[in-house]
């Protein structure tokens, strides 16, 4: 089996990769690459970002062809996609980080910044919150509610189905932590940071 | 519920484990990876690496023992002494750092700051303050605590986090080393002030120190010596803090 994890210059991808490899070990083949035809080709397909929503939509675009193919892969062909931080947001309609940006539109909704409070609540919300399990997800196999994972964000994706939602996480009000819509998943935490609990959701995801 | 944060801190010089006295009288002790990994088997939230005399030696040990724990440990890794531009900061991510702690180079030149967090993304921008009471304020020293700037620490807080600093790493040069505990109002100063989250650092001795650290207002607390030195454990910390009703990820 091949997991490709999709580099398009998304910012610092090393732990994400780091992760895969100890999961995988020699069972499963890790690419990384921004090659089409690889993507194409491959089972399941991790879509990682970081730094804003808007420069990580730019840089998808700023691949010729690779936001088709990623269309292809997770829309047409339903093969098993998995978003993590603003690789999760950007399954959105719409992101208003930095200027109002579109994103891939594949769930229904927006990224907007995360209420603070008037300051009551830093942001990023950065650090170890728990997963609060409100549908029962693919990738929380064997994972107890209440675990906690690690968060680095100041945005959340608002959808306007609450059905995709699988896990929210209490910061400030309830931010979605985790969607699954089909053959799409999506994590606003860092299970590549998350510990042993984070590692299980990868091998989760590997072993769907 | 977000948790507080303990982050046990590992000073490295020349890919090997030191903890220095108010930073000099350098002690080695092991192997930074083994460390680190202890370290997050026990449950620290985070692991620091302190590359303590990297302003002024070859630095290139560094990257070398971040690539290997990036590999073991499963925790965020912050890494910092002696990043001077956009290019180290890159360097150090591609070798499996998670955020990036900039010191001397973010007061020398804010642009540093303002560029990597635009290019990287603030959450990987954690600006390292090093503060010495003086007249009634805090002046903020760089080069590992050898240089005065003349800087008001505050004023400094302040501008680091427009420039999209993501956390604000406050260490006490008067406290450090001292293990009398943090310098309470310099961490309640700073956090109380800027809207980012912020890491006291600097003096830690007891665990209730750790207790009083988040009591200022700080999101995480970070310690060297009681850890390194086995005083208490990171799981020994956690559970007193808990004991305290402090929310903590146990």
């Amino acid at each position: 089996m091949n997991v490709t994890i999709v580099d398009y210059n998304s910012g610092n991808i090393s732990s994400v990769i780091n992760s895969f490899k100890e999961v995988a070990k020699d069972k499963v083949n890790i690419e990384v690459t921004s090659d089409l035809n690889k993507i194409k080709s491959s089972d399941k397909v991790v879509l990682p970002g970081q730094g804003s929503f808007k420069s990580c939509v730019d840089a998808l675009n700023n691949i010729s062809g690779l936001v088709d193919t990623l269309n292809e892969f997770a829309i047409d062909n339903k093969k098993p996609l998995l978003g993590i931080c603003v690789g999760l947001q950007m399954f959105a309609d719409v992101g208003y980080e930095e200027i109002e940006t579109k994103g891939l539109g594949w769930i229904s909704g927006k990224v907007s910044k995360i209420d603070n409070q008037n300051g009551k609540y830093k942001l990023p919300h950065i650090g170890w919150n728990e997963l609060n399990i409100v549908k029962d997800s693919k990738i929380f196999k064997g994972i107890e509610n209440n675990s906690h994972m690690y968060f680095v964000h100041s945005y959340e994706l608002i959808p306007n189905d609450k059905n995709v939602v699988s896990a929210i996480t209490d910061y400030s009000s309830n931010i979605v932590c985790s969607i699954e819509k089909e053959n799409i998943f999506g994590t606003q935490f860092h299970p590549e940071k998350s510990d042993k609990a984070g590692l299980k959701i990868i091998d989760n995801f590997i072993n769907l | 519920m977000l948790k507080n944060r303990i982050i046990p801190c590992l000073d490295v010089k020349n890919g090997r484990v030191v903890k220095g006295i108010n930073f000099i009288d350098l002690k080695d002790a092991g192997d930074p990876v083994e460390q680190a990994k202890i370290y997050s088997d026990g449950g620290a939230d985070e692991i620091c690496f302190l590359d303590i005399t990297a302003s002024n030696e070859n630095r290139d040990t560094i990257y070398d023992v971040v690539d290997r724990t990036s590999k073991k440990c499963f925790v965020p890794l912050t890494v910092g002494g002696g990043v001077r531009s956009v290019e180290d900061i890159n360097k150090l991510l591609n070798c499996g750092a998670d955020k990036v702690s900039i010191n001397t180079a973010a007061v020398q030149n804010a642009k540093v700051v303002e560029d990597s967090s635009r290019k990287f993304g603030s959450q990987c921008i954690v600006v390292a303050i090093d503060a010495k009471r003086k007249d009634g304020g805090w002046e903020i020293f760089t080069h590992g605590g050898r240089n005065s700037t003349g800087i008001n620490a505050l004023e400094f807080a302040s501008k680091m986090e427009k420039c999209g600093a993501g956390e604000l790493l406050v260490t006490s040069m008067d406290k450090d080393g001292t293990q009398s505990g943090y310098d309470i109002e310099l961490t309640q100063k700073i956090s109380s002030m800027v809207n980012i989250p912020v890491i006291a650092s600097g003096g830690v001795g007891t665990l209730d120190h750790l207790v009083d650290g988040i009591k200022s207002g700080a999101s995480a607390v970070l310690a060297a010596s009681i850890f390194h030195y086995g005083t208490y454990s990171v799981n020994q910390a956690k559970q007193y803090l808990a004991s305290k009703d402090i929310p903590v990820r146990i």
